[in-house]
């Protein structure tokens, strides 16, 4: 394969190639490093890139398949990493100054299975500190931007990911969705996003946001590249309590069926009314009749209790954002800031000091909202009643997916928003994940797939959702309307900044389209 | 708030005008092989940040797991102390910064303990005889250690006045129960000796059921004191103090005693006692104020949403019930009426340490009383001289059944016995290889014991004149003189035969 064209091509074609001996994985890995070289200045999707650490895993796996060793099927294919993960050798940072230049001495279970399954790891993605936000414009290190359109941002907090994929700066990467960091993300960069069931992806070496919704999910151009990544990373882990200690669900099979008829699609009543974005609602309703069309039946489902699910989720998760980021406190690693005139400090001192030196406002706002929130005498007004209606949202899944199988609504209320626009209104900015959070609240999984452009160009994602442990469900429903979106559309969804970059780098092939 | 310092009540004289409530807390670090949440070895000491892993330092990412063996023990604990074993229950985080402790919260049970509602009966001494009070059990839960601070300089050894301060994380993370008492209230002369019994039971038991080592100067059993006072037949509880880490036995009665002067001076002055947790002195037997702790300190617990409930199974339960071994109470009762001994004797071979190795004595086939001789006369002194535990000594049970065997077979006779102690003691051998050693063995040549005996009656006419005139009692002055020639190896009750087959 000649150099250029190896970042337009997705991680299914990639690993096809490199099983057929057309490339290697060097060559791949440095095609895609040569593109963040000359990209990543702009969009600035990583916080750091270990090209040597990446290309030696390359050469490393060219020697294995050289040698006849059996590989799995994404093994050679390059993938980025959002700096929440731990990581062994590269720093991980969290888009946090509180943790600037930490070098963790171990590897989140995701990034061990990466490695094991031979994916070279490219760096560490951009994300709203500690994964509060969805824009990245909290990450302590700058922004990261959308490359539909460099003024507006990607999304977040999984903003970094979601930029790099949209960009063929990585053809996959590692997301994490605590109320939609990977999913509106998606949606705004239009790339596949899929936050898997709770519990079906190993938290551990993921840096806590909130315990009880965290959970880490491909990042991705096509609905099969993120069941092959979801295979990778997937399923129990002994270091995670809450990691579901049964088999995974056939994500692959499910990505190659992609078969809906007969499939009963609930729309969700509740989400993608009022606040959406007309071109997001036109091209939602669009693929709703794509998939009728393909035989689908569609139904209209009601969820009363998910009107409550954004204030729930902003009393869970500040709640659980306190406790988990008490740890960081200058005792044992990251940043050590000394009170200003205090000749000998204490340890108190030091740790007000630092946290107030190394935690943005966003971060500080959550933890004093959860420090509130759990106080004696607040607790069961907010955090406790906020678990019940936790279980209401559980509840309302539970009996829509009586009525269908899954479940459908536009993944985010609007397209790529412009840099700065929300980011002094923190509850608009919240509300760009009131259609994600439910699944969160409830542990079920969700996907958001890119359904085309809106009114103003951009791109919407479409969120389908399925009942605990059937992410395969997902894989299924999301690779029809795939199909569907790429005929309707004549081929892949591409950003004007990789036409733009490419007429730098030489010209590039058409983009395989599916039929 | 300023403390106004009061006299201090003696003891006596305060419970004349008020009775004390108490409730202990007692923390027993778990002897699992490994901690709470982590596989690190849970060992006492090591060299400093040895014994640590991602999890038990707290490292961004890094997640709990449940040490399964330290919910075992948890639960036998429970089951000893009579507890109801929760079917479900949840840690939670106890959330408060300190600079040992790794995460800033500890990981612990709140309103969902793993056994709770139970009871144990303690006994002191009374002036008639032996009192059982029954302490009811609140709680007792899991949770895990923190580190140790080191603070170096300053005169307190804590960490205000301190120039710096080291961090050792080992002990972060041992698994812990705490045992929580309902308020105790016995009469008030029986308090500090039924604190002391109380923790002195809780020791026993744990180490019977061997799920610690239960070592209080090495602060694998810790005793909280809460004491308050209230006048004499009321009923509303008192503002209680807190004494922390009160470490000896001696200690526990000290602490409760040193509380009600101290409370009742203040009382008594008209003053208010304040809520506070307070370090006990060894040394001088008095308790000075900690950090304060008022109710506002809040330690915003929440489940912790990385573990998953705890939900032991009854049938688990119903086999770990099954496999409690006898608790110590127990067995001290049943031990006593196989061996026959008065309280006093029960008391004072328990006192001494030496039920186990009266047992094991008796096991290899002595009686009880002479096992019970042995042990705490001969023996007992012995071990004082050294300054030793009884059970430290280098002479085993069995060797005591051996030699007080060759004394009921007449090899040997008390005072041989002593010598032979001293032999196995010294490390010479065995008790037979000791007799053999040293020539021990007790003279039966009837020609040698015959002559000595003439030679005694010949040198002492007017003892033998006695003896003859039916004075048989006077009989032991010859005894001691044939025993004297025959230098103790000689078998006192036939001497005493052929001096009175002679003279009669």
């Amino acid at each position: 394969m000649p150099g250029p064209e190896l970042t337009d091509h997705s991680a299914a074609e990639l690993s096809q190639a490199l099983a057929a001996g057309e490339t290697t994985s060097a060559e791949v890995t440095r095609a895609h490093l040569d593109r963040i070289a000359s990209l990543d200045g702009e969009l600035h999707a990583f916080l750091h890139v270990d090209a040597p650490g990446a290309l030696a895993a390359a050469e490393d796996v060219d020697r294995r398949r050289a040698a006849g060793e059996p590989l799995g099927a994404l093994a050679g294919v390059p993938v980025a990493v959002k700096d929440l993960l731990c990581t062994v050798g590269q720093p991980t940072t969290c888009g946090s100054r509180i943790l600037e230049g930490w070098v963790p001495p171990y590897d989140a279970t995701v990034v061990a299975r990466l490695r094991a399954a031979g994916l070279p790891i490219l760096g560490k993605t951009n994300l709203d500190e500690f994964a509060m936000g969805s824009s990245t414009e909290h990450s302590a290190y700058g922004p990261s931007r959308n490359p539909w359109d460099t003024a507006r941002t990607p999304g977040g907090s999984g903003g970094g990911s979601a930029a790099a994929v949209a960009a063929r700066l990585a053809p996959v990467a590692i997301g994490t969705d605590t109320g939609g960091s990977i999913r509106q993300p998606g949606a705004l960069t239009g790339t596949v996003g899929v936050k898997p069931t709770y519990g079906g992806v190993s938290r551990y070496g993921i840096v806590a946001m909130a315990s009880s919704l965290d959970q880490a999910g491909p990042v991705t151009r096509t609905v099969l590249d993120a069941a092959l990544l979801h295979e990778v990373i997937g399923g129990h882990d002994p270091m995670d309590s809450t990691s579901i200690d049964a088999p995974p669900p056939p994500v692959v099979e499910a990505a190659r069926r992609g078969d809906v008829t007969g499939l009963r699609i609930g729309v969700v009543k509740e989400l993608g009314g009022e606040g959406f974005q007309a071109g997001v609602r036109a091209r939602f309703e669009e693929a709703v009749g794509l998939l009728t069309e393909a035989g689908a039946q569609v139904v209209e489902v009601s969820c009363p209790s998910f009107a409550q699910a954004l204030a729930t989720y902003y009393l869970v998760m500040p709640s659980e954002v306190s406790s988990n980021l008490a740890r960081f406190d200058a005792m044992r690693y990251g940043l050590r800031a000394f009170p200003d005139g205090v000749e000998l400090p204490s340890a108190e001192q030091v740790m007000a000091a630092t946290r107030d030196a190394g935690f943005g406002d966003e971060v500080k706002r959550r933890i004093i909202l959860g420090t509130y929130a759990l106080s004696s005498g607040y607790y069961d007004a907010y955090y406790g009643s906020a678990q019940q209606v936790r279980s209401l949202v559980a509840r309302d899944f539970d009996r829509a997916f009586e009525q269908a199988d899954v479940l459908v609504s536009p993944t985010a209320p609007t397209t790529a928003f412009r840099m700065g626009e929300k980011l002094d209104d923190p509850l608009a900015m919240y509300l760009q994940d009131v259609a994600t959070i439910p699944a969160n609240l409830a542990g079920v999984p969700g996907l958001s797939l890119p359904a085309g452009l809106a009114e103003d160009g951009l791109p919407v994602g479409f969120q389908l959702l399925a009942p605990l442990q059937a992410d395969d469900r997902l894989y299924n429903a999301a690779a029809a309307l795939e199909r569907l979106l790429l005929d309707r559309w004549g081929g892949p969804l591409t950003p004007p900044l990789v036409g733009q970059v490419d007429s730098l780098v030489g010209p590039v092939g058409t983009p395989e389209v599916r039929a | 708030m300023t403390t106004v310092e009061v006299g201090l009540v003696p003891f006596e004289e305060a419970l004349t005008r008020y009775e004390p409530v108490m409730g202990l807390e007692v923390h027993v670090e778990l002897s699992t092989a490994t901690k709470m949440f982590c596989g690190c070895p849970a060992l006492f000491g090591g060299e400093p940040n040895t014994h640590v892993c991602p999890v038990c330092l707290g490292l961004p990412g890094s997640l709990p797991v449940v040490n399964g063996a330290a919910v075992e023990s948890a639960i036998r604990i429970g089951l000893a102390l009579n507890c109801r074993i929760a079917e479900v229950c949840r840690f939670a985080r106890k959330n408060y910064f300190y600079p040992d402790m790794p995460k800033n919260y500890q990981i612990s049970q709140y309103d969902e303990p793993i056994a709770f509602d139970g009871w144990t009966e303690v006994e002191v001494e009374g002036p008639d005889g032996p009192e059982r009070y029954r302490v009811e059990i609140e709680r007792a839960h899991m949770e895990e250690d923190t580190g140790k601070s080191l603070h170096v300089g300053g005169s307190t050894g804590r960490i205000h006045g301190a120039e710096y301060s080291l961090l050792d994380y080992n002990r972060a993370g041992i698994p812990l129960i705490e045992i929580v008492t309902r308020p105790i209230a016995v009469p008030g002369d029986r308090a500090p000796a039924v604190a002391r019994a109380y923790v002195q039971q809780l020791r026993d038991l744990v180490l019977a059921l061997g799920v610690s080592d239960a070592r209080m100067d090495q602060g694998s059993l810790r005793a909280d004191v809460n004491l308050s006072l209230r006048p004499v037949g009321t009923a509303a509880l008192g503002t209680r103090s807190e004494t922390k880490n009160v470490n000896s036995f001696r200690s526990v009665e000290r602490a409760v005693r040193f509380e009600v002067s101290r409370h009742a001076g203040i009382l008594d002055a008209g003053g208010r006692v304040v809520q506070e947790t307070r370090h006990f002195h060894e040394d001088t037997g008095t308790t000075s104020p900690g950090r304060e702790k008022s109710d506002a300190e809040d330690y915003r617990y929440f489940p912790d949403p990385d573990l998953a409930p705890v939900a032991p199974s009854r049938e688990w339960v119903d086999a770990l019930r099954a496999t409690l071994p006898e608790l110590p109470a127990e067995r001290r009762r049943r031990l006593q009426a196989e061996w026959g001994f008065s309280d006093l004797e029960m008391r004072d071979t328990a006192g001494a340490g030496a039920v186990d190795l009266v047992a094991a004595t008796v096991a290899a086939g002595s009686s009880a009383q002479t096992a019970r001789k042995w042990w705490l006369s001969e023996l007992a002194r012995r071990a004082n001289e050294q300054a030793v535990e009884l059970s430290a000594l280098k002479i085993t049970p069995e060797d005591v059944a051996r030699i007080q065997a060759l004394v009921d077979a007449g090899a040997i006779n008390d005072k041989l016995a002593r010598q032979v102690f001293d032999g196995v003691l010294a490390g010479e051998g065995s008790p037979d290889e000791v007799v053999a050693a040293r020539g021990l063995a007790v003279v039966s040549d009837e020609g040698a014991l015959t002559e000595a005996v003439d030679r005694a009656i010949e040198a002492n006419p007017d003892v033998a004149a006695k003896i003859r005139d039916g004075k048989v009692a006077a009989a032991g002055a010859l005894i001691g003189a044939v025993m004297k020639e025959m230098r103790g190896q000689a078998d006192a009750a036939r001497v005493r035969e052929l001096i009175l087959a002679r003279l009669t």
